[in-house]
């Protein structure tokens, strides 16, 4: 077995090794360069009847449950709590169960500020989660850098470090836009997205 | 993952480390351990960092790394006019978002000498003592989680989204409200909304004995994971310069609603601060749940006492701020909130800079954790109530 060589450390390139090396997004549901093609296997080949339907079931029964990250960053974490807890509920739409463990989750809310400190452990979270897997950017500040635009540390916007699917305006976003949000997800999810 | 020269060089000298070998009580020996809890940890209340040496169970040495969430704030104040600048100023601590906002609106009108009107400062008073509400509410609800009890933490926002109700109503917001304005404050109460008030604190204040009390303190989990775990002197907590809650539950009287009193709070009969004497992660949780009841009652004195007329000081369309600076406190959620604030006669700040007492009270946090357990670690840190947002502003 080939032992892997030791990389030697050196300061992270925010340039080089985080926004060129971004994985781009692309189609049903694999995301990195490397996933580009087809998974070998029943359900990438949805050119016939049974395997198709194979598919769709999957996607159908994928859609249900989303289990998101719990990867609170700022103001818009509290709203995320918010939706999760009693009165929003975010449970009647199978998503609530957050997860602490990148590994068992399927979907990351980034909910706040993501400074150019976290970017890389953002990125590096996303990529600890299994396929398939789904990014909800939840506020202004994720979507866009927001408030933050002209601020030296900020991020701006998270869709230049991880691809994004659902992008959830307002600041914070009232708890019933987070779970149109899931919603929307949903229905990208169940289209096989 | 090493971004700073500091943590370069901590991984460097660590990888040609050997650990000492430790030997626990029981003569077993161990090797110390580093753990690394954060940025992503569920108790860290955000993005903390941790880096724990462990010997065993213990704790040998802590240290917080932070930064995760520095957005810079104090400098998009001076990019900023004094009136934008207050929406920034609630991105501090954002879960009492008011009391930021009361603060940065304050140090404008301490440096231009500006007259409050009667109705603005009680209603400022209001709308402070619920956004203290609401924070406590969510640290009671998280702390909560944090030791393992989860209901509370859905009772909590039951609550809370009856304040951010009222909130909403006010000022048209849930968070970030942007409601305090140099010389008063930008909206009147809407009609009917003080007697939604009133209802509302008849329900709270059942909830908060028969929900919060009862649920944890007749919870033998919590007042084994509570009762005497980090327990800070009072003359530490002196020496750490902690606030709010923190040294108000070590027996410190620091109230700045009464020692450095500001707005109507010397008028109100009702503001005796709370304190407690054992300084244990049990105190600090009795004195946030006396400030919910006090709030309560400090909220009934101000609707009685309302008076009429304006809320807002006429200053024309274009307020410039006259040159000088001003240090100006407002008795947080979590303690002092000041802002340092200079002015150089022109249409932004010169500098603001913005002091949170979230900051000044994680410092005491390797101190606490020296020597005690794991499990403890997360109870103690959760009971000090930090919100990172203000700790790297």
């Amino acid at each position: 077995m080939a032992v892997p060589e030791k990389v030697a450390l050196r300061p992270i390139d925010f340039e080089h090794d985080v926004i060129q090396k971004r994985p781009v997004s692309g189609q049903a549901g694999l995301r990195s360069p490397e996933a580009q093609a087809p998974t070998p296997g029943i359900l990438a080949a949805d050119d016939n009847v049974l395997f198709s339907t194979l598919t769709t079931l999957v996607n159908w029964a994928r859609s249900r449950s989303p289990w998101p990250l719990g990867y609170g960053l700022a103001c818009c974490a509290i709203e995320m709590m918010a939706t999760a807890a009693s009165h929003h509920d975010l449970s009647r739409f199978g998503a609530e169960v957050f997860r602490s463990s990148p590994r068992q989750a399927d979907v990351m809310i980034v909910a706040g500020t993501v400074t150019h400190k976290m970017a890389p452990r953002l990125r590096r979270l996303y990529e600890q989660m299994p396929e398939p897997k789904w990014v909800i950017a939840m506020g202004n500040c994720a979507s866009s850098g927001g408030e933050f635009w002209d601020s030296y540390a900020t991020l701006q916007g998270v869709d230049t470090v991880v691809p994004v699917d659902v992008y959830v305006a307002g600041c914070p976003p009232r708890p019933e836009a987070l779970t149109e949000g899931v919603l929307r997800l949903r229905e990208k999810i169940a289209k096989g997205g | 993952m090493a971004d700073t020269d500091t943590e370069i060089r901590q991984i460097q000298e660590g990888a040609n480390l050997v650990l000492p070998i430790a030997e626990t009580d029981e003569g077993i020996q161990t090797e110390e351990l580093i753990l690394n809890m954060g940025p992503q940890h569920p108790s860290t209340h955000g993005v903390l960092r941790l880096v724990l040496k462990l010997s065993g169970e213990k704790v040998v040495e802590c240290l917080p790394v932070m930064g995760y969430l520095h957005r810079g704030l104090e400098k998009i104040f001076e990019w900023r006019t004094y009136t934008q600048g207050i929406r920034y100023a609630d991105q501090s601590d954002y879960v009492s978002n008011m009391l930021n906002e009361h603060c940065y609106a304050g140090a404008m009108e301490a440096i231009g000498g500006l007259e409050v009107p009667r109705r603005a400062e009680y209603i400022r008073v209001i709308v402070d003592e619920l956004s203290r509400c609401t924070a406590h509410l969510v640290w009671l609800g998280s702390y909560g989680l944090d030791i393992g009890a989860t209901t509370p933490m859905l009772y909590c926002f039951r609550d809370r989204e009856e304040i951010l109700d009222l909130f909403e109503e006010l000022c048209g917001s849930r968070m970030n409200f942007n409601y305090f304005r140099p010389g008063g404050v930008l909206y009147d109460l809407p009609p009917g909304w003080l007697a939604k008030l009133e209802r509302f604190l008849d329900r709270y204040e059942e909830h908060i004995e028969s929900d919060y009390v009862a649920l944890l303190e007749g919870n033998e989990i919590f007042l084994e994971r509570t009762v005497g775990v980090g327990e800070i002197p009072a003359h530490l907590a002196v020496a750490y310069g902690l606030s709010g809650p923190i040294a108000r539950g070590s027996g410190v009287a620091v109230d700045l609603r009464t020692t450095r009193p500001y707005s109507v709070y010397p008028e109100l009969e009702e503001m005796r601060p709370v304190v407690m004497s054992e300084g244990d992660a049990f105190a600090r949780y009795k004195v946030r749940v006396g400030e919910m009841r006090l709030a309560i009652r400090l909220v009934r004195e101000c609707i009685a006492d309302l008076p009429g007329g304006p809320v807002r000081a006429r200053l024309g369309h274009v307020w410039k701020c006259p040159k000088g600076e001003a240090y100006y406190t407002v008795e947080g959620a979590k303690g002092e909130v000041g802002v340092y604030m200079i002015s150089d006669g022109g249409p932004n700040p010169f500098r603001a800079k913005l002091r949170g007492p979230s900051f000044v009270n994680l410092q005491i946090l390797p101190w606490l954790l020296k020597g005690r357990l794991v499990s403890d670690a997360v109870a103690i840190m959760g009971s000090l109530d930090f919100v990172l947002g203000e700790v790297d502003r």
